[in-house]
């Protein structure tokens, strides 16, 4: 029963980036400060930094996830690190291997950084206490989304969109849409908002996509869009999974895009100058409409740029620690 | 072989006993409490100055993985644990493999457990064959095998038609049933209980209507076939409370918790400790703090282990893929202890719902020291502080919350019809 | 050890400037090494017959301290607004110690192209080197101790002072 923050290290300082909840705000902050010029080498013609070169960054994707895994890649490369993707599926125990057996097999391989994807909530907290129990302190662990529990790099990427749009959280009304009783994304991006004391946050589903007792998190619950995209500053919609379209959470997605879709008159109800943001990939016609989705407010290419660029900043500042 | 324990604190809640004195064995019985058979000469004198000196206790649930599962834990082994923890007489689920629904396996397990001879072990056999909960297994054999129960441990039984017909057999027969309150569609998926912390954490939840819901159904239909009913492991609030309204009513039902429940809540899950992932899950505060009140009051009557080792494959997964249990027969007295202890409940009660209590769900009639009972005694330290460490454990299953920490209680001695079956 | 005064930086800036002229090529670039470098190049550039193509260079990532020091994250971009290929360069520093930092600035400026031919100004050598790098053009030597670092400062008027301060965390 730890209770010592496993993401920081005896130092203070960020490690392992598990998820967002507990981290201090000055550290959030440091790594979006830490990504803004990462922004711009992007521009240059030399994209590269040797900052990660010799170190060796190791994807683990036990979930499939070209899009997340390739921003990883791009992000590590362009550090100069060398990376290697293994896509072990969907459980590690089909290999007849278990989770922790993977990882001290890599660390043997002279891994520096694991990046990890799995469906299970935890399994990046499980390697990174197991690294530390085996003294490993070099080695450092960077979660990419682990089963409903924290997406932290699309979490601070999120941050950085809104902050590089609206420049001061404590002044915004936000609100997130969606399927957030499944999903990771709205987690972390809840735990980063309330941390940056964004004064007001609110979730936007009906009751079968909103996790119990949601309201401890520091969030507004609405069932109703229209009331809950009223004056907001930022409207951030979430994926609905296809798997969950029809079932017993509901009924159609036809029926889901009426009430809970993104379109420029439910738009029209948030602030004349409010921004539109997706996670990605989007389900168009289902949880976000055409228009808004290439309109003028919605800033959902600038979100990919600016991935690269984060994911750059948490890669070098765990390294470095 | 003629033993006195002497000078101890001797507590019988059965015959309402608390005071300093000896208690005098032979031939494996007991000979005498305070009095001295005539011309008694001991063989041997226990001293147990400063100790505590009771019925050995019965554990309504522990599981000892044999047969199928010894790759996790085996009876000597578990059996050792027992003694260790001052148990002598405990009731196996039969969640084995194969599950205990063919007399030959009870006969086998009750064979192998009075050879190893560290404590008696009462089967609860399969209430459906497989527990798969879709054909009755042949009770009366089994009872007859030597099962004390039936119960279909921790498998969903969705088809209530099936439930409803199961208790009324059993009810035909006077057999008692043993269920755990969890409607299964509802605990589907479900790692932790439903609430703050499953949110937080992203982790499936089990909600607390999926036992009350439960209980409704159960209490149904022990109105209607008129069933002996037991349940196993309440976890919420509102499940208490319910059992307290129905036993008010006159519902002749019993029921248990088991220790860990006590203690711990959905928050000492922490960043996802998999020796938290239990079966029920642990629920919040104020229901841990209900099942307390619960066990004080009497609506609970008794606390158990559910003694579940698991190797390290089974807990050094991600929360959500771990396998739910924790090694409990070595922790059940000092857990017990520190309840009592935290909540001002005299020993003398805390101890009953560890020997008398159970006995009586069990249907037996040791677990005192009545004159001419088996001598079934533990005898223990109350004051005495250990660190759970996995070499202090006898059990092989080493996973439980409690790893690193210090408890105040340990048993020193244990006494099964009379032999020492375990010393410090 | 012995310790020099320190001497003024704008009668260094002088000296260095009557080096450069009529030394550094007609087409050399100036690129300053954030801050320091950064103020000195902008000067120079401005007293040096030109013209000369002017540029900045941020070495944070560069540094083989990062892994020490951390990752500050004040980085200014570096702009080298000519094309490198081919180019003569003459770098400018503030101060001149271990040479760790220029030796980053040469290796960031060879990730933009193959320069033709790369010489380095300072307004300060202060010895101490710990890598095989000299500087071409140098405005003013000075010995100072080694747990103190030399500082170039800018007044709001844009005159140079220089300071001398106790090193802090040392590695």
């Amino acid at each position: 029963m730890t209770t010592r923050n496993p993401q920081l290290n005896r130092n203070g300082e960020l490690t392992h980036l598990l998820t967002l909840e507990g981290l201090p705000a000055e550290v959030i902050t440091h790594i979006l400060d830490t990504a803004e010029p990462f922004v711009s080498i992007a521009e240059r013609e030399v994209k590269k930094v040797p900052l990660l070169r010799g170190k060796a960054v190791f994807n683990l994707f036990f979930e499939n996830s070209t899009r997340t895994r390739t921003t990883f890649e791009i992000a590590a490369k362009r550090l100069s690190a060398d990376v290697i993707n293994l896509n072990i599926g969907a459980s590690s125990t089909a290999k007849g291997e278990t989770l922790l057996d993977t990882v001290d097999n890599l660390c043997a391989m002279n891994a520096d950084m694991f990046v990890v994807r799995h469906a299970q909530s935890g399994a990046p907290h499980l390697i990174a206490a197991h690294l530390d129990a085996m003294s490993r302190t070099h080695v450092h662990v960077v979660n990419a989304g682990d089963g409903r529990h924290a997406h932290p790099t699309q979490g601070l990427l999120d941050l950085y969109t809104i902050r590089h749009y609206k420049r001061d959280f404590r002044a915004l009304t936000v609100a997130i849409v969606g399927d957030v009783l499944h999903s990771r994304v709205a987690r972390s991006l809840i735990h980063g908002l309330t941390t940056m004391q964004t004064p007001r946050v609110r979730v936007i589903a009906p009751r079968t996509l909103i996790p119990t007792r949601v309201e401890a998190l520091g969030v507004e619950v609405h069932t109703d869009m229209r009331e809950g995209l009223r004056d907001c500053d930022v409207v951030v919609m979430l994926r609905l999974q296809s798997e969950r379209m029809r079932g017993a959470l509901l009924p159609s997605a036809g029926e889901y895009f009426k009430q809970y879709g993104l379109t420029l008159d439910k738009l029209a109800l948030a602030r004349r100058d409010a921004i539109v943001m997706h996670p990605g990939p989007m389900n168009r016609g289902v949880e976000i409409d055409s228009p808004v989705a290439d309109g003028e407010r919605s800033v959902i290419l600038p979100q990919v740029t600016f991935g690269i660029a984060v994911r750059m900043a948490v890669l070098s500042i765990v390294a470095s620690s | 072989m003629k033993i006195e324990i002497s000078r101890g604190r001797v507590i019988d809640p059965a015959l309402e006993l608390d005071r300093v004195t000896s208690v005098y064995i032979a031939e494996g019985a007991i000979a005498g409490v305070g009095e001295p058979p005539r011309e008694w000469r001991a063989d041997r004198v226990i001293d147990a100055g400063g100790c505590i000196v009771c019925p050995g206790f019965v554990d309504l649930a522990a599981r000892l993985r044999e047969p199928g599962l010894e790759h996790k834990a085996t009876l000597e082994s578990e059996l050792a644990a027992a003694a260790a923890g001052g148990v002598t007489g405990l009731a196996c689920p039969p969640d084995t493999d194969p599950p205990l629904d063919e007399p030959g396996l009870v006969e086998m397990l009750k064979h192998r457990a009075r050879v190893i001879n560290l404590a008696h072990v009462y089967p609860v056999g399969a209430l459906t064959l497989g527990l798969k909960g879709e054909t009755l297994a042949e009770m009366s054999e089994l009872a007859e095998a030597g099962c004390i129960a039936f119960s279909n441990a921790d498998a969903a039984m969705p088809d209530t038609q099936m439930l409803y017909r199961a208790t009324q057999y059993a009810a035909t027969f006077g057999h008692r049933v043993w269920l755990r309150p969890q409607e299964p569609y509802l605990a589907h998926g479900g790692v932790a209980h439903d609430g703050e912390v499953a949110t937080r954490l992203g982790l499936p939840g089990i909600p607390v209507f999926a036992e009350t819901i439960a209980l409704s159904t159960i209490f149904a239909l022990v109105r209607e076939t008129g069933v002996q009913m037991h349940l196993c492991r309440l976890s919420s609030a509102p499940g208490v409370a319910m059992v307290r309204a129905a036993k008010t009513d006159g519902l002749p039902i019993t029921c248990d918790v088991d220790v860990h429940h006590l203690h711990l809540s959905d928050v000492d899950i922490g960043w996802f400790n998999p020796h938290a992932n239990l079966m029920p899950p642990l629920r919040s505060t104020r229901d841990r703090d209900a099942l307390r009140a619960g066990v004080a009051d009497g609506t609970i009557d008794a606390i158990c282990s559910d003694h579940s080792p698991v190797d390290d494959d089974g807990k050094q997964v991600p929360f959500g893929e771990a396998e739910p249990g924790a090694t409990a027969l070595e922790l059940l007295l000092p857990l017990t202890l520190k309840w009592a202890r935290e909540d001002e409940v005299p020993l003398i009660r805390a101890l009953g719902a560890l020997t008398s209590a159970p006995a009586s769900i069990i249907g037996i009639t040791t677990a005192t020291l009545r004159k001419g009972n088996a001598a079934d005694v533990c005898v223990f330290d109350p004051a005495h502080s250990w660190t759970i460490r996995p070499d202090a454990l006898r059990s092989q299953g080493k996973n439980t919350p409690y790893l690193g920490l210090e408890l105040q209680g340990r048993v020193r001695c244990t006494l099964l019809a009379g032999h020492v079956v375990h010393e410090m | 050890m012995k310790r020099d005064a320190l001497p003024d930086a704008e009668a260094a800036l002088v000296a260095l400037v009557e080096r450069m002229a009529g030394a550094i090529a007609k087409d050399a670039a100036l690129v300053g090494i954030y801050s320091g470098g950064a103020w000195l190049a902008e000067r120079l550039a401005k007293r040096l017959p030109g013209p000369h193509p002017l540029g900045f260079i941020d070495v944070s990532y560069y540094r083989d301290d990062y892994a020490l020091s951390g990752l500050k994250p004040n980085t200014r971009r570096t702009t080298l607004p000519f094309d490198v290929e081919g180019a003569t360069i003459v770098l400018v520093d503030d101060v001149l110690y271990t040479g760790r930092s220029v030796r980053a600035a040469v290796n960031e400026l060879f990730d933009f192209g193959r320069p033709h031919r790369i010489e380095l100004a300072v307004l300060i050598d202060r010895g101490g080197r710990e890598l095989p790098i000299e500087a071409n053009y140098v405005g003013a030597r000075v010995a100072v101790p080694r747990d103190t670092t030399v500082v170039l400062s800018r007044d709001p008027g844009g005159t140079l002072s220089l300071g001398i301060e106790p090193l802090r965390g040392v590695a």
